[in-house]
C-alpha cells in the first residue's frame, strides 16, 4: 500500500509515494537521495540519522514518514546557505571535531536544535543535551569545543 | 621555511565535505541496477548442515538467486587459510550458511526465512581450556588441534631475576569481548564487469591485501580485482582482514550479473564483525629493594573463536609491552590462541596493548606499593631511554617517556591539590608546582566538585599507567612499505597519490601538508587522491599507527624528488645552480638574489612545452629499516621508532553502589613531532573514550556462543555527557626517522586508560580491579571481598 504525502524538505515541496512502513530516514536515503542522515542503527540509539522536524530534532530511523505529511524538514542538506557552510558546520571543521565525519550530520542537526532552543549553553548543558549523539572518533572534546564557540560567537 | 605548515592546526581537507553531508561513504553507494544480499547465518554454534532447501525463498517474487556452500569457489582464505564464503559446518552462530539476492533488501531478509535447514548438532566448545582438553573435539579437524598458535618468549634468566627481588608480585586478569562499533556498519558492494574484472567498495584498511585474498578466495588473478575504498565511518582495526561477506557479495554479483550489495544491521555488526580476542592473563613481576625491576612473567589464552584472523597476531604485541615497556631484565611470555565455537576475533585498535598494558600497568602500581616508592618515581626510575636497545631488541631511537610520566605528574599534583590538599604525596612539605601545568590543553571544563563537598560514601583516587606502541611502522608483513607519486600540473597544482588511505584519522591532511611544505604551495593547491588500488601504489594498509610515519615518508621522498625536478628546470631557466634555490609561496627563488625567482607553474610547463619535455612527476617508496620477528625467538626490531605516552586518571567511586566516575584524564603523548596537533589532540581524545569504555563499560556479553546485548543501548559507549576532562599534551622529541621527525599516535591514547583508571580505584578505595570493565557489580564484589578479609 502506498500513500502519496508531502515532505517540505529544506524548504522545497516533495510529494512521493511511499510504502507506509517505511521510516523518514529510508525515505530520505532511498527516495529522495538525501544521504546526509545517516544509519549507525535504526533503533534510535546513535543519533546520526537526526533531522529537524516541525522545529524537534528527532531520529528519523525511528519515524513512520507516513505520519508526517505536511511537516518541514530540515536536514544537514539544509544548512549551508548560499554555498556557505552553517557557522555550526563550519566550527566543528575548524575546531577538529569532524574524524570519519559518519556522525557528523547528526551532531550538526542537534547542536542547531540545542542552540535554537538554548543559544547560551553551559558545557555541561551541551554535553548533556547532545549525549543521544554517538561518536566513535573525537572522544566529543572538539565537537563541544566547537559548540561552544558558536554559542560564544552568537552573542 | 617560512610558510611553515607543519605543526599547524590545520583543519581536516575532507571535513568541509563530512560536515555538509556530501561525503560518499559505503552505506551511500548506488548503482544501476544494483541488487541487495543477505547473509543467513547458523542457527547453532556447532552443526553439520545435512539439508537445505532454498525452492521456497528462490520463488520469492524479487529474489534473484540464492546461494549456498555449493557456491563456494574450491579456495580456502583468511589468514589461517580455515574459512570459505558458506559453510557445511557451522562452526559458530554467526557462520554464513546461506545468501539471498534480491532487488531489495527487505525481500532478501523475507526470503532468509524461507530456507529451510536441517542441522545435525555437534558438541560445543565455548571455553579456550576445554578445547585444549584431552580428547576433545577438533573444531577444524584438518589442524589437527584446537590450539592454533603458541608464541613463547623469553629473555635473561628468569630465576635470577627471580633471586634478585626483593618484593614479587602475582595476579590473574580476566579481559572481556569488546567491539570496535564503528559508527557505519560493515557494507561492501561489488561488481563485476564483462571481462570478469571485479571492482569492490570497501570500507577495509588494507586493500592492496584484500585485491590478494579475494583473488585467493575467488580463484581469479589479483590483476583482476579492483578495490575502490569509500568514506568509512571507523575502522579501529575492522578494516584488517578479509572477511566472508566480501567473497560473498563477489559471488553474488557474479552469479546475477549485476551489482550487489551487502551491508550489515548494527545487530549483524556485532554479531557477525569481529571482536576484540577475551583473554585469561596470568602475570608475575618482581623488583629490587631500590625499585630496578627484575623480571616479568606473562601467560595469556586467548578465545580466537572459531576462525583465524590477524587479531591472532596480536600476543606479538602483548609480548612487547610485557617485555620491553620500561627496562625489564628478565622477561618471558606465553600465550596460547585457541579455537573455539564462539565469536571470531579480529584485530583492534591497539593490537593487544590496552589488554597488556591494563596488566602491567597494575603490577607496576602493585610493586611501586609494596616497595612503598612513589608510583611515578618508581616508573620513572625503571622508564626507556633514547638510544637504547631493549632484550628484545626493539631499536628505540627517540624516547620520551620520562617526560611524558612527569607532564602527567604534573597534572596529578594539580587534581591533589583541587580535590584532597590533605593528600599530597609526591611533593613533600604539601608545596605544589602549578606552573608545570602550564601548556596542558583542557580541552573540556565540567569541574570536579570540591573535596570539602564530598559526601562520606564518594572515595576519590588518582592513577597512573604508560605505554609504549610501535611508532614508525610495524612490520608484520613482508613488506612494511608505502608507495606515493607527486606531480606537479601547469597550473601549479599539486597531487599526492598515496598508497595509504584516510580512515577519518586525517592522514590525507597530515600527508598534504608535508607535500605542501617540501614543495612550498599552499595547502589548497594540494589534491590527495588514495582510495583506489587501479590508481595507488602499494602499501601495506592502514594499521598499527604507521601512516604518519611511513606513508608520510614515502610522501616526502615523492615530494623531495618533484622538488629536485622543478630545482633542475628552474635552474636553467634562471642561469643559477640548482643549490641556490629555494621554493615557497609557489614560486622558486634565488636564494640571496632578492626578486628573482619563477613561478611553479612556469616551471612546470617550460619543463615539457618544449622537444624532449618531462612533467613533473615524483615517486617515492618508503620501507622501514625494520625486521620481521624471529619466528622462534620473537624477538628483532619491528618498528623504525616507538612512540610512548603516560596517562592519569582522577577519578571518583561511590562505594555504595559500586560505580566509578572518571573526572579527569591526563595524557601526555610523545609523538616525535606533532604535523597537525589537532589531529594528534584528535586522536588522543578518541583513543581515550574507547580506553574509557573498556575500561568501565564496553564488553559484548557471550553467553554459549551467542551475544545477548547486540545493541548500542545494551553496549554501552561513552557518550559527551559521561567523558570526563581530558588534558592532552604533546611531547616532541623529534625522532630521526619520522617526516619532519614525527612518530605514529594513532593507537596510543586509549592504551594506558584501563590500568591508570584501575590504579586511580586502588587509591579510592584500596581495591585492585583486575576484570574488565570494572562496571559497578564488579567493584562492589571487590569492595565486598575486601571487607570480609578486613573482618578475618
Ligand atoms: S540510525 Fe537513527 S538513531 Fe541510529
Ligand atoms: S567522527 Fe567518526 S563517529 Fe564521530
Amino acid at each position: 500500500m502506498k500513500t502519496l504525502i508531502t515532505l517540505n524538505i529544506n524548504g522545497d515541496a516533495r510529494e512521493i509515494y511511499i510504502d507506509a512502513r517505511r521510516s523518514l530516514l529510508d525515505i530520505l536515503r532511498d527516495e529522495l537521495a538525501l544521504m546526509g542522515a545517516h544509519r549507525g542503527c535504526d533503533s534510535g540509539d546513535c543519533g546520526a540519522c537526526t533531522v529537524i522536524v516541525n522545529g524537534q530534532p528527532v531520529t528519523s530511523c525511528m519515524m513512520l514518514a507516513a505520519d508526517w505529511n505536511g511537516a518541514e524538514i530540515l536536514t544537514v542538506e539544509g544548512m549551508a546557505k548560499d554555498g556557505q557552510l552553517h557557522p555550526i558546520q563550519r566550527a566543528l571543521v575548524e575546531k577538529g571535531g569532524i574524524q570519519c565525519g559518519f556522525c557528523t550530520p547528526g551532531f550538526v542537526m542537534n547542536i542547531k536544535a540545542l542552540l535554537d532552543e538554548n543559544p547560551k549553553p553551559t558545557e555541561a548543558e551541551a554535553r548533556a543535551w547532545l549525549a543521544g549523539n554517538l561518536c566513535r572518533c573525537t572522544g566529543y572534546a572538539k565537537i563541544i569545543e566547537a559548540v561552544m564557540s558558536v554559542a560564544e560567537e552568537s552573542a | 621555511m617560512t610558510d611553515a605548515l607543519i605543526g599547524q592546526r590545520v583543519p581536516k581537507l575532507d571535513a568541509p565535505s563530512k560536515a555538509a553531508g556530501k561525503t560518499i561513504y559505503g552505506h551511500d553507494v548506488r548503482l544501476p541496477s544494483m541488487l541487495h544480499g543477505r547473509i543467513l547465518y547458523s542457527r547453532y554454534a556447532h552443526a553439520k548442515i545435512i539439508r537445505m532447501d532454498t525452492s521456497r525463498a528462490e520463488k520469492l517474487r524479487g529474489v534473484k538467486c540464492v546461494l549456498t556452500p555449493k557456491d563456494n569457489p574450491p579456495h580456502r582464505f583468511g589468514y589461517g587459510k580455515d574459512n570459505k564464503p558458506f559453510k557445511d559446518i557451522a562452526r559458530s552462530l554467526r557462520d554464513e550458511i546461506a545468501g539471498v539476492v534480491a532487488t531489495d533488501a527487505d525481500i532478501a531478509e523475507e526470503a532468509l526465512s524461507l530456507i529451510e535447514v536441517d542441522y545435525e548438532l555437534l558438541p560445543n566448545i565455548f571455553s579456550p581450556r576445554e578445547a585444549l582438553s584431552e580428547g576433545a573435539l577438533l573444531i577444524h579437524p584438518e589442524h589437527k588441534s584446537n590450539l592454533f598458535q603458541r608464541y613463547n618468549y623469553s629473555h635473561g634468566d628468569l630465576a635470577q631475576g627471580e633471586s634478585e627481588s626483593a618484593v614479587v608480585v602475582e595476579e590473574k586478569f580476566l579481559l572481556p569481548y569488546v567491539s570496535h562499533v564503528c559508527m557505519e556498519t560493515s557494507v561492501v558492494v561489488a561488481q563485476f564487469d564483462h571481462r570478469d574484472h571485479l571492482t569492490l567498495w570497501s570500507t577495509t584498511q588494507i586493500p592492496f591485501l584484500l585485491q590478494r585474498d579475494l583473488s585467493e578466495a575467488l580463484g581469479i588473478p589479483g590483476s583482476n580485482v579492483r578495490i575502490i575504498q569509500t568514506a568509512v565511518g571507523g575502522a579501529f582495526g575492522r578494516g584488517l582482514d578479509i572477511y566472508p561477506y566480501e567473497p560473498i557479495a563477489a559471488l553474488m554479483s557474479r552469479k546475477t550479473g549485476q551489482p550487489v550489495r551487502v551491508a550489515f544491521s548494527r545487530e549483524e555488526e556485532f554479531l557477525a564483525g569481529p571482536a576484540r580476542q577475551p583473554a585469561e592473563v596470568t602475570v608475575r613481576a618482581g623488583a629490587k629493594a631500590d625499585g630496578t625491576l627484575t623480571f616479568r612473567d606473562a601467560s595469556c589464552m586467548l578465545d580466537i573463536g572459531a576462525y583465524v584472523s590477524w587479531g591472532t597476531v596480536t600476543p606479538l604485541v602483548m609480548m612487547e609491552t610485557t617485555a620491553s615497556l620500561y627496562q625489564v631484565p628478565h622477561a618471558r611470555f606465553t600465550a596460547d590462541c585457541v579455537y573455539t565455537n564462539n565469536l571470531i576475533t579480529g584485530a583492534m585498535r591497539g593490537y593487544g596493548n590496552p589488554q597488556s598494558t591494563f596488566f602491567i600497568e597494575t603490577l607496576m602500581d602493585r610493586l611501586a606499593e609494596a616497595l612503598k616508592m612513589d608510583p611515578v618515581n618508581f616508573r620513572i626510575m625503571n622508564a626507556n631511554v633514547p638510544n637504547s636497545e631493549t632484550p628484545q631488541g626493539l631499536v628505540i631511537t627517540s624516547c620520551g617517556l620520562k617526560e611524558c610520566l612527569e607532564a602527567v605528574a604534573a597534572s596529578a599534583d594539580s587534581a591533589r591539590m583541587n580535590v584532597y590538599p590533605e593528600r599530597s604525596r609526591r611533593n613533600e612539605g604539601g608545596r605544589l608546582v602549578l606552573s608545570e601545568v602550564e601548556g596542558m590543553t583542557v580541552t573540556a571544563n565540567i569541574k570536579p566538585s570540591p573535596f570539602n563537598l564530598q559526601p562520606p560514601h564518594i572515595k576519590r583516587g588518582i592513577g597512573f599507567a604508560s605505554t609504549l606502541n610501535v611508532g614508525g611502522g610495524a612490520r608484520i608483513y613482508r613488506s612494511d612499505g608505502c608507495g606515493a607519486t607527486v606531480k606537479v600540473d601547469d597550473f601549479g597544482h599539486v597531487t599526492l597519490v598515496t598508497g595509504s588511505t584516510e580512515i577519518g584519522q586525517g592522514s590525507e591532511t597530515a600527508l598534504a601538508q608535508i607535500v605542501a611544505q617540501t614543495l612550498g604551495v599552499k595547502i589548497e593547491n594540494i589534491t590527495v587522491l588514495n582510495s583506489d588500488t587501479d590508481i595507488k601504489p602499494w602499501d601495506v594498509g592502514v594499521h598499527a599507527s604507521r601512516t604518519t610515519f611511513i606513508a608520510g615518508n614515502a610522501a616526502y621522498l615523492a615530494a623531495v624528488d618533484a622538488r629536485n625536478q622543478i630545482f633542475e628546470t628552474a635552474a636553467q631557466l634562471l642561469g643559477v645552480g640548482v643549490d641556490q634555490l629555494s621554493a615557497s609561496a609557489g614560486q622558486v627563488t634565488v636564494r640571496d638574489e632578492a626578486g628573482k625567482s619563477i613561478s611553479l607553474e612556469q616551471v612546470a610547463r617550460r619543463r615539457h612545452f618544449k622537444e624532449g619535455g618531462k612533467v613533473i612527476l615524483g615517486e617515492g617508496w618508503y620501507d622501514p629499516p625494520t625486521q620481521l620477528v624471529d619466528k622462534d625467538t620473537y624477538k628483532g626490531n619491528i618498528s623504525a621508532a616507538y612512540g610512548f605516552g603516560a596517562q592519569m586518571a582522577e577519578v571518583e567511586v561511590d562505594i555504595e553502589t559500586g560505580k566509578v566516575r572518571v573526572l579527569r584524564l591526563a595524557c601526555a603523548n610523545d609523538v616525535g613531532h606533532a604535523i597537525n596537533p589537532m589531529a594528534v589532540e584528535g586522536q588522543i581524545e578518541g583513543g581515550a573514550q574507547m580506553g574509557l569504555g573498556y575500561a568501565l563499560t564496553e564488553e559484548l556479553i557471550v553467553k554459549d556462543g551467542k551475544v545477548l546485548n547486540p545493541d548500542l543501548l545494551d553496549y554501552r559507549l561513552f557518550t559527551s555527557a559521561d567523558m570526563p576532562i581530558i588534558e592532552t599534551r604533546i611531547i616532541e622529541t623529534d625522532d630521526p626517522g619520522g617526516p619532519f621527525g614525527a612518530k605514529g599516535v594513532g593507537e596510543m591514547g586509549g592504551t594506558p586508560t584501563a590500568a591508570a583508571i584501575a590504579n586511580a580505584i586502588y587509591d579510592a578505595v584500596g581495591v585492585r580491579m583486575t576484570q574488565l570493565p570494572m562496571t559497578p557489580e564488579r567493584v562492589l564484589a571487590a569492595l565486598d571481598e575486601k571487607e570480609k578479609r578486613a573482618r578475618v
